[in-house]
């Protein structure tokens, strides 16, 4: 009587165990898959990111230039970058193999570089756009007058609402270089017809 | 014309390498070599630029109105890449204000303005006819002290660079007389009349970068310079090589294959160092710092265009008005409707002529409708690739020309736009008259634009990611910052057993502490007050 007992009993360990190490195999597998998955991700969510303006504005909607990457990858619709321009628009439309479409105007529109001015004299050295400013362009402490660093400024305008005195000005950059070559103005119409037109035909 | 130059050839002289590419355009230079090198009357003003290679401005040494010899250091380099000036005459610094640079837009640059008082008084020379004598770092400061500079459009304006003058690794040093743009035909007048001076310059230089051979490259139209040459390097270890007469043979990277054999690698600017080459003016500039002790105060200029009465090659000093010279040489005002520096392929047309001869300007041309006419209309490009068999550096110009049609700045660097050289040949023979090196030209300012823009979003990025990581830190440190405190808080409130009546004696013994102390403070003060009157005011 007892053998068959215990063969059982040996039966159904030894099914179980064989039972565990296959869900061990396939957790594994799974996790393997899963962690491969998200690095592929990652390197393109990168790859969008790398053609995305970096201003960090957050005029898409999004926190910063990265968190769009990510929603972009997941799906998110390309034509909610002003400060990218029709170029940028491009560019990510040809990497996700999409079709060009103008840029959403609920996001605002592309307008020429600008960077942040604090008109230093009516300053209060209230600190609040120093915590908006997402580069940390800006300097200054409390009660102490600010100012920002021109050659790090994004011109992404998050500081000029937080402030109560209403003392920052988005001022134009003038190109101080002497202008360059210029391609030849007069384009005949005709000659449209390139291969890599891809700005062109947008 | 090439097989006349064949009677000449023997063993003092060899053939050079075959190079790629190339136009043969008419070259127009006889106007001007049918005279000598004149030498013109110093002008009332003179102009010169304070700007370096870099950007930056050279320091002054001179004040407004200072009087100033013939010679005299008047502003010193700040960087290496800046090379000095001196006076070119004496006379009195009238203003340092912005003035036009030779450029085809309107650039304004710090010029010092020299008023000339035509006495051409100079200061006391060192002349060094044993140059031998002295050791190749005192040679090579002489020449940087004596502004002797690179007068090709160089990368590096100081005729030695320093990594050449520390260590020495060069070997061949190539003496470019090819002087291949139309129009221009100073170099070719200078040998002609200089060969002795600029053989001796090509000693000097070969000493300073410690090259072990010279060469003197030289286009074979050039019979009369040829000749000259010949006879000057006589008995000398300096070798001729004889390249065949087309445009542009005369760039630094052909140079370097037609002597050579081989070819200079792709988007590179000669980092080696193993091979110098030098124009032949900065040879003459050597002779005449080293020999003569005299700075770098003038040049070869061409003066050529058919509004002209006479084309002629000036030895102009530096600062020198353009106009000034077009007015010597009977300019038809009239008939010329532009000018411009440099020849007629690769020159710039000057948006107002009222600048001054600088150490690059080898060439003024007045220029006029019958000789420069509008350019015509453009059409589709065919295809014919014409300008893919004329180009020097083996690129596809109508690939390029698609590209840059759709600013397709990936394919345009995968075709490397970077070595284009902007000679235009591809649009001199372009039949469809496409203006194809404004094309390049403008491709290169927007990849140049487009990697400055990369450079500073990449930063952004960096500085954004720096923003997020800290803001982290921040949160993380107040946490922790916070349980440390009530933490503490806690600890404390368990270690003392606070009750009423322990509370009640420290009070009370508090009280008393204080009440002792004002005691005793007015009994010190009582005691100060009884003595005070006693010692009275001092």
């Amino acid at each position: 009587m007892e053998t068959p007992f215990v063969s059982t009993i040996f039966t159904v360990i030894l099914f179980i165990g064989i039972a565990l190490v296959f869900c061990l195999y396939a957790l594994a597998v799974a996790y393997n898959s899963l962690k491969q998955r998200r690095v592929q991700d990652q390197i393109f969510v990168d790859k969008i990111n790398q053609l995305l303006p970096q201003t960090q504005c957050g005029q898409c909607g999004y926190e910063g230039c990265e968190p769009y990457a990510q929603a972009i990858s997941q799906g998110e619709a390309v034509n909610q970058c002003p400060p990218g321009g029709m170029a940028t628009l491009v560019k990510l439309t040809t990497l996700l193999n999409d079709q060009v479409k103008p840029l959403n105007p609920a996001h605002g529109q592309f307008e020429v570089f600008k960077v942040a001015v604090i008109r230093e004299d009516e300053c209060i050295g209230c600190v609040k756009c120093i915590k908006a400013c997402p580069v940390d362009a800006i300097l200054g402490g409390p009660k102490l007058m600010h100012t920002v660093i021109e050659a790090e400024c994004t011109g992404c305008d998050l500081c000029v609402d937080p402030c109560p005195v209403d003392c920052i000005d988005m001022v134009p950059v003038t190109a101080a270089e002497s202008p360059a070559w210029a391609l030849p103005s007069a384009l005949p119409d005709d000659l449209n017809n390139f291969p890599n037109n891809v700005e062109r035909q947008a | 014309m090439s097989f006349l130059a064949g009677l000449f050839w023997d063993k003092s002289s060899t053939k050079a390498h075959k190079t790629p590419g190339g136009i043969k355009p008419a070259d127009f230079k006889d106007h001007s070599l049918r005279s000598q090198i004149m030498t013109p009357p110093v002008p009332k003003e003179l102009w010169l630029s304070l700007r370096q290679k870099d950007g930056n401005n050279l320091e002054t040494l001179v004040a407004v109105g200072d009087k100033v010899l013939k010679h005299q250091l008047i502003a010193a380099a700040t960087t290496p890449f800046g090379v000095p000036i001196h006076a070119p005459t004496s006379g009195q610094i009238k203003e340092i204000a912005a003035k036009l640079v030779v450029n085809a837009f309107e650039e304004r640059q710090l010029h010092i303005v020299i008023a000339a008082d035509g006495l051409d008084n100079s200061q006391q020379l060192h002349p060094l006819e044993m140059y031998q004598s002295i050791s190749k770092i005192q040679l090579i400061a002489k020449l940087h002290d004596l502004g002797v500079g690179e007068l090709g459009g160089a990368d590096f304006p100081k005729v030695i660079k320093p990594d050449i003058a520390n260590q020495s690794q060069t070997e061949l040093l190539i003496i470019n007389a090819c002087e291949c743009e139309p129009f221009i035909s100073a170099d070719e007048a200078l040998i002609r009349e200089k060969a002795e001076q600029v053989v001796i310059g090509v000693e000097i230089l070969q000493r300073a970068s410690g090259a072990n051979n010279s060469v003197i490259a030289i286009e074979t139209r050039m019979l009369d310079s040829i000749q000259a040459l010949k006879a000057a390097v006589e008995n000398r270890n300096i070798k001729l090589v004889l390249v065949q007469t087309k445009y542009p043979a005369g760039d630094k990277n052909q140079i370097i294959q037609a002597v050579t054999g081989k070819e200079v690698p792709s988007g590179d600017l000669q980092k080696d160092n193993s091979i110098l080459v030098h124009n032949v003016g900065t040879a003459y500039a050597a002779y005449n710092a080293v020999i003569k002790g005299q700075a770098y105060i003038s040049r070869i200029t061409t003066l050529a265009g058919k509004p002209l009465k006479t084309a002629k090659n000036f030895e102009v000093l530096l600062g020198t008005p353009v106009p000034f010279l077009l007015e010597l040489c009977g300019n038809d005002t009239l008939k010329q409707e532009s000018t411009i520096v440099g020849g007629s392929l690769m020159g710039i047309t000057l948006f107002e002529e009222n600048v001054p001869i600088t150490r690059k300007t080898n060439c003024i041309i007045a220029a006029c409708s019958d000789w420069f006419p509008e350019p015509p209309a453009e059409l589709a490009c065919i295809r014919c690739g014409d300008c893919a068999d004329v180009c020097p550096a083996k690129l596809l110009p109508q690939q390029l020309y698609a590209f840059s049609r759709s600013q397709d700045l990936e394919n345009l660097e995968d075709q490397n736009l970077i070595d284009c050289i902007e000679c235009g040949a591809c649009s001199y023979v372009c039949p469809s008259n496409i203006p194809l090196v404004q094309y390049f030209r403008a491709s290169k300012a927007t990849q140049q634009d487009h990697l400055k823009q990369s450079e500073l979003s990449g930063h952004w990025k960096e500085r954004y990611q720096f923003h997020q990581s800290r803001l982290i830190k921040d949160k993380e440190e107040s946490k922790t910052r916070k349980a440390r405190v009530t933490k503490s808080r806690a600890a404390n409130s368990e270690s003392t057993d606070f009750s009423r009546s322990t509370a009640k004696t420290d009070i009370a013994a508090a009280v008393n502490r204080v009440k002792k102390r004002k005691i005793e403070a007015a009994l010190k003060k009582a005691k100060e007050a009884k003595t005070e009157p006693g010692e009275g005011p001092i």
